[in-house]
């Protein structure tokens, strides 16, 4: 194998990501029109079809071009994409069919179809099928074997007005995305066997992976993924029910490519996977199976596209069996008949399409009699009939003569005789149901009932069809001219580079068994043909399980299972959760404390002082009688209001003082909120466990603690075992933050992503403060709270004058204090969180003092914008680094010298902490107001908090006498 | 030292714990509290405890610092948990004016979803 450079990289690249780049642009373009739409999606694949054609040359020497691109090398997880003769000639199937169903798909899809959403679902699922064939790396293979499942999932429900179309695309979702789930862990264990998840070295691991325990495992959950995508028996069911899309969905789709992923990636694992028994004995009896049972149906079918579809089901299944045998002349058959396949059926299904467009009904018992009334359909569908019938000299009857030369040397457990058997009934089948698309569609009288008169479509229309079967009869005569080369390239692709052995496309092979049984299938197809309204009767009496029924069961059962699991686990009951998980945590903690070992005590304690111990009585105090009166409400806000006190207290005592002020301005801010809140909660707790339960969350409750307790006492009286990262901190908190404060530079600087996201979060906590407010006092609450009696008699002055005066005065002392504790905060105790919750409570002062109303009238900035200020300056701060070419939230200091002050420092992470500061002002703010919003009446926005309104424009009232006399 | 601060978690744990277990939303919030208090100190204690040694860094001599990095930790975490509190008291507000019940568990009646059925 070689490897190219150069442009070729880029362009591996490019060809799979034009069609996601371009699945944009049709539903922009829609509002230009359905043509503009249209365009675009041509463009973007004809030019990632281009590109795909500059390769040719390198193709067709039979090099292998590669571009790499590590994407998450840790996982095994690289973007490598490869291109070699198979996945050339599914990239060009894929761009190629897509062209031509893009153009079809502009005349076909009628004005009420939003076409630019059909355009862009077309090409992520064109881009996802071109992802899938140029992968060189398994992992990203079925990450683009997933979007394929997605995408096609969009595309089956296009019509989601219509109940088939929905139930066809959960159908096809639940099938193949299960699938996919099998083939995941089946791909996982092959990367595990070989050791990488690169497709290129796995390929050149067969003896590893033959003789690994785990072959038949990954073998089988592999297959499991390509037999549910390529609907292979018994999976086969849910193709038909996709039929629900809109025909070119299903052409291209169900037709050319979608259902060749699973053929694809047999073809591509072959080298590794095929050769053995297993192999044999799973695909090719599948295969068997499916092209047999497949034919059958298609034949009873009266849906054209219901026949075409069992029918893509059968020559799937062929393709399969073939791949299953093993050989390399197999191999051969397979590649040519997936050719040949994708040109006769997708011009047969644009053919179906047609003729739903042009007579209304694609049902054959009510159709006949078209061939002089749409002679250019009759033409395309015919010749394509005869194709897929097997017939001389066209494509189909090359690559089925083939398939059956290689069933008479297959040997089936023993058994010469069986699988050419089966076989040829098959082939008999497929030229029984491709006749019948002819003669009970265009041969016949004419009828006088069609739904609409027929008449051939617009050119828009037939034109893709037409090329394709051309193709159709031009392979047929010039096989080896044509095709030849490019069958060659691809097969030797699959063998894994070795060397073909002879075989020769051509029509004439001289009288060998295949060509007696191509004229058995052919006049036994002609007369079941004859026979068709008999067997139809003998059919439809037959008892046959109806897979659809089957999987609603199994689909209702799983829906069962899971809606009584979740019931059951999850019953709404969440102090149960919160047992549940306080025992299982508990109970972890007693099984790695009688498990493990624990070291010897290395610290001396801290003696304890007399003022610490009456703190530490306060607060033990405090606690148990919170637990003791909680029934009362408010008298245990306020004696947790004396633990935050301690709390904070004891970071001040223990060596924290940024803890210790930010500690308690919280304290502050959360008893505002809990009061107010508790003015609309009942005041008392009623008994309602039973004192038995009661006991039972004490005893809890208490190991819980002890827990906890006795852990942290333990983990405190020992050194760490590892040296830790704070020493780091400390030694460059100045030299490479600029700032004294380490726990100040920690946060904005060291762990600035870490506050980045902090601060997103507490924006977040006060819009859904905010949204729910919104929500609730939209409904009936508002009506409630302004008829509600209050708790506790209400003073009379709501605005005590003194106070009003007190905290006017404050204000300004208040808003100095924040920004000195805000400038300091690099060098000293302090910083943007404790100084956006100082201001946050200076602010709070007014409105408790002089009103809300009062001061929302003040209120020149919404919190909403401050606290998006504070997220967008942050992130700015650090976006800055980029320019300097450092990493997001870099930051940089220095010194300036402004006379006559002292030289002062300045950093970048001042900004930073700007950023802080705003978010943490606006969060704290937005979630105190929106909850004072409840409290709002009528009535109050003429309630001034002084005796003397400032603000009245009217003189008192005995000017105004003075004035009137 | 230590062991005041090691029963002061301990006890604040327990009685944080013995509130959430209640079925009122009052209660479930004041034991969310505590237990905030309990794991914030917990946290801040994993650096040691040390006594007039601020992670203050002295430029004029050498002095000894406590860890300044659970300290970071938990002055985000109090914001962090200020920002929960105020969501869960407005949620069992919201939810105690539109029902006029604040009971935490959800009764029999109200979980009856029933598995989605599309024709």
């Amino acid at each position: 194998m070689t490897a190219q450079t150069g442009v070729s990289h880029l362009s591996l690249f490019l060809i799979a990501a034009l069609p996601f780049l371009g699945a944009v642009f049709p539903a922009l373009l829609i509002r230009a029109g359905r043509n503009a739409a249209a365009s675009a999606a041509g463009l973007t694949t004809f030019l990632a079809l281009m590109g795909l054609l500059i390769h040719i040359p390198s193709v067709m020497r039979g090099d292998v071009v590669t571009a790499r691109f590590d994407w998450i090398p840790g996982l095994g997880l690289n973007a490598n994409f490869m291109l070699d003769g198979l996945g050339f000639l599914f990239a060009l199937l894929i761009l190629g069919i897509g062209l031509l169903i893009i153009l079809y798909a502009r005349f076909y899809l009628s004005r009420e179809d939003p076409m630019g959403q059909f355009y862009t679902y077309l090409l992520l699922f064109q881009g996802a099928m071109v992802g899938i064939v140029l992968s060189d790396n398994v992992l990203l293979l079925l990450i683009f074997w997933e979007l394929t499942s997605l995408s096609s999932f969009l595309l089956i429900g296009y019509w989601r007005h219509l109940p088939e179309g929905r139930q066809g695309a959960r159908m096809a979702l639940a099938v193949t995305g299960s699938g996919g789930l099998a083939m995941i862990a089946g791909m996982l264990i092959l990367g595990n066997i070989v050791g990488s998840y690169d497709l290129s070295v796995i390929l050149q691991n067969k003896d590893l992976i033959q003789t690994s325990p785990y072959y038949l495992p990954a073998l089988i959950l592999i297959l499991l993924g390509c037999f549910t995508k390529s609907a292979q028996f018994p999976f086969h069911f849910w193709l038909p029910h996709a039929m629900a899309a809109p025909t070119p969905v299903s052409a291209y789709l169900h037709s050319a490519t979608m259902v060749k992923a699973g053929l694809f990636l047999m073809a591509r694992m072959w080298p590794v996977l095929a050769g053995t028994d297993a192999w044999f004995y799973i695909v090719a009896t599948t295969g068997l199976i499916t092209m047999l049972i497949g034919a059958a149906i298609a034949l009873f079918k009266d849906d054209l596209k219901a026949l075409l579809a069992f029918s893509t089901v059968s020559h799937l299944g062929l393709v399969t069996m073939l791949l299953g045998f093993g050989t390399k002349i197999a191999v051969v058959a397979a590649i040519f008949h997936i050719i040949n396949h994708a040109t006769f059926k997708a011009a047969l299904f644009m053919t179906a399409g047609i003729i739903d467009h042009e007579a209304g009904t694609r049902d054959i018992k009510r159709l006949g009699g078209l061939r002089h009334l749409m002679p250019i359909t009759f033409t395309i569908g015919t010749v394509a009939a005869l194709s897929m019938a097997g017939l001389p000299p066209l494509n189909g009857f090359l690559s089925k003569e083939m398939m059956l030369e290689e069933t008479v040397h297959t040997t089936w457990l023993h058994s010469h005789y069986l699988v050419p058997g089966l076989a040829l009934l098959a082939a008999l089948f497929s030229a029984a149901y491709s006749f019948r698309f002819v003669a009970h569609v265009f041969l016949g009288p004419e009828r006088e009932d069609y739904p609409t008169h027929p008449h051939d479509p617009p050119v828009g229309l037939w034109l893709a069809p037409a090329f394709l079967v051309v193709l159709v009869v031009l392979i047929g005569l010039y096989s080896a001219a044509i095709v030849g080369p490019l069958v060659a390239v691809v097969s030797s692709a699959v063998v894994g580079g070795e060397k073909l052995p002879y075989y020769s496309l051509k029509l004439w092979h001289g009288f060998t068994p295949a060509l007696y049984m191509s004229v058995v299938a052919t006049l036994g197809g002609l007369f079941l043909l004859s026979l068709h309204k008999r067997g139809e009767q003998i059919w439809n009496a037959l008892p046959r399980p109806e897979a659809k029924v089957i999987f609603d069961a199994i689909i209702g059962a799983l829906t069962r299972l899971s809606c009584w699991i979740t019931d059951e686990l999850h019953n709404g009951v969440i102090s149960r959760y919160a047992i549940i998980l306080i025992t299982f945590t508990v109970g972890l903690g007693y099984y790695a404390y009688s498990t493990g070992t624990i070291g010897v005590e290395t610290r001396i304690p801290l003696p304890a002082q007399p003022i610490p111990i009456i703190g530490w009585i306060c607060l033990v105090g405090a606690t148990l009688a919170i637990m003791w009166f909680h029934r009362n409400r408010l008298l245990s806000l306020v004696l947790i209001g004396v633990v935050g006190l301690i709390v904070s207290m004891a970071f001040n005592y223990l060596s924290a003082p940024d803890l210790a002020l930010t500690q308690i301005s919280v304290e502050v801010v959360t008893m505002i909120l809990l009061l107010l809140s508790l003015n609309f909660l009942p005041t008392e707790t009623p008994w309602d466990s039973s004192a038995s339960r009661r006991w039972r969350d004490a005893a809890i409750s208490v190991v819980a603690g002890i827990g906890s307790g006795a852990l942290i006492y333990a983990l405190m009286m020992r050194d760490f075992a590892f040296p830790t990262i704070s020493d780091f901190h400390l030694a460059n908190s100045y030299k490479g933050g600029g700032g004294t404060n380490v726990v100040n530079v920690i946060l904005v600087d060291f762990r600035g992503f870490d506050t980045f996201g902090e601060i997103i979060v507490l924006g977040i906590a006060a819009l859904i403060i905010f949204a729910l407010t919104e929500a609730v006092l939209s409904t009936n609450v508002r009506g409630y709270l302004l008829n509600r009696k209050p708790h506790w008699p209400q003073s009379g002055d709501s605005h005590p004058l003194m106070m009003v005066v007190a905290t006017r005065v404050m204000m300004p002392i208040a808003l100095m204090v924040g920004a000195y504790i805000f400038f300091r905060g690099h060098n000293q105790p302090g910083g943007g969180f404790i100084a956006g919750l100082i201001v946050a409570i200076a602010y709070l002062m007014q409105y408790m003092a002089s009103g809300y109303t009062w001061a929302i009238e003040r209120q020149r900035f919404y919190y909403h914008g401050t606290i998006g200020w504070g997220v967008l300056i942050a992130a700015a701060t650090g976006l800055g680094a980029w320019f300097n070419e450092r990493p997001f939230l870099t930051s940089d200091f220095g010194y300036i010298h402004w006379p006559p002050l002292e030289e002062f420092e300045w950093a970048t992470a001042i900004l930073f902490d700007t950023g802080v500061f705003l978010a943490v002002l606006g969060a704290v703010m937005l979630a105190l107001d929106s909850l004072s919003r409840f409290a709002w009446q009528p009535g109050m926005a003429q309630e001034f908090p002084m005796d003397i309104n400032p603000l009245r424009d009217d003189p008192p009232e005995e000017e105004q006498e003075k004035e009137q006399a | 030292m230590e062991a005041l601060v090691a029963s002061a978690v301990g006890v604040m744990t327990a009685a944080g714990i013995f509130l959430i277990l209640r079925r009122r939303t009052f209660p479930v919030i004041l034991g969310l509290s505590l237990l905030t208090y309990a794991v914030n100190v917990f946290l801040f204690a994993t650096g040691r405890l040390a006594l007039d040694a601020p992670a203050v860094l002295n430029k004029y001599e050498d002095v000894p610092y406590t860890d300044p990095l659970p300290q970071a930790l938990v002055l985000t975490a109090i914001v962090i948990s200020f920002g929960m509190t105020a969501v869960i008291v407005m949620i069992s507000l919201s939810a105690y004016l539109s029902s006029k019940d604040d009971h935490i568990d959800m009764s029999a009646s109200d979980s009856t979803d029933a598995p989605g059925e599309d024709a």
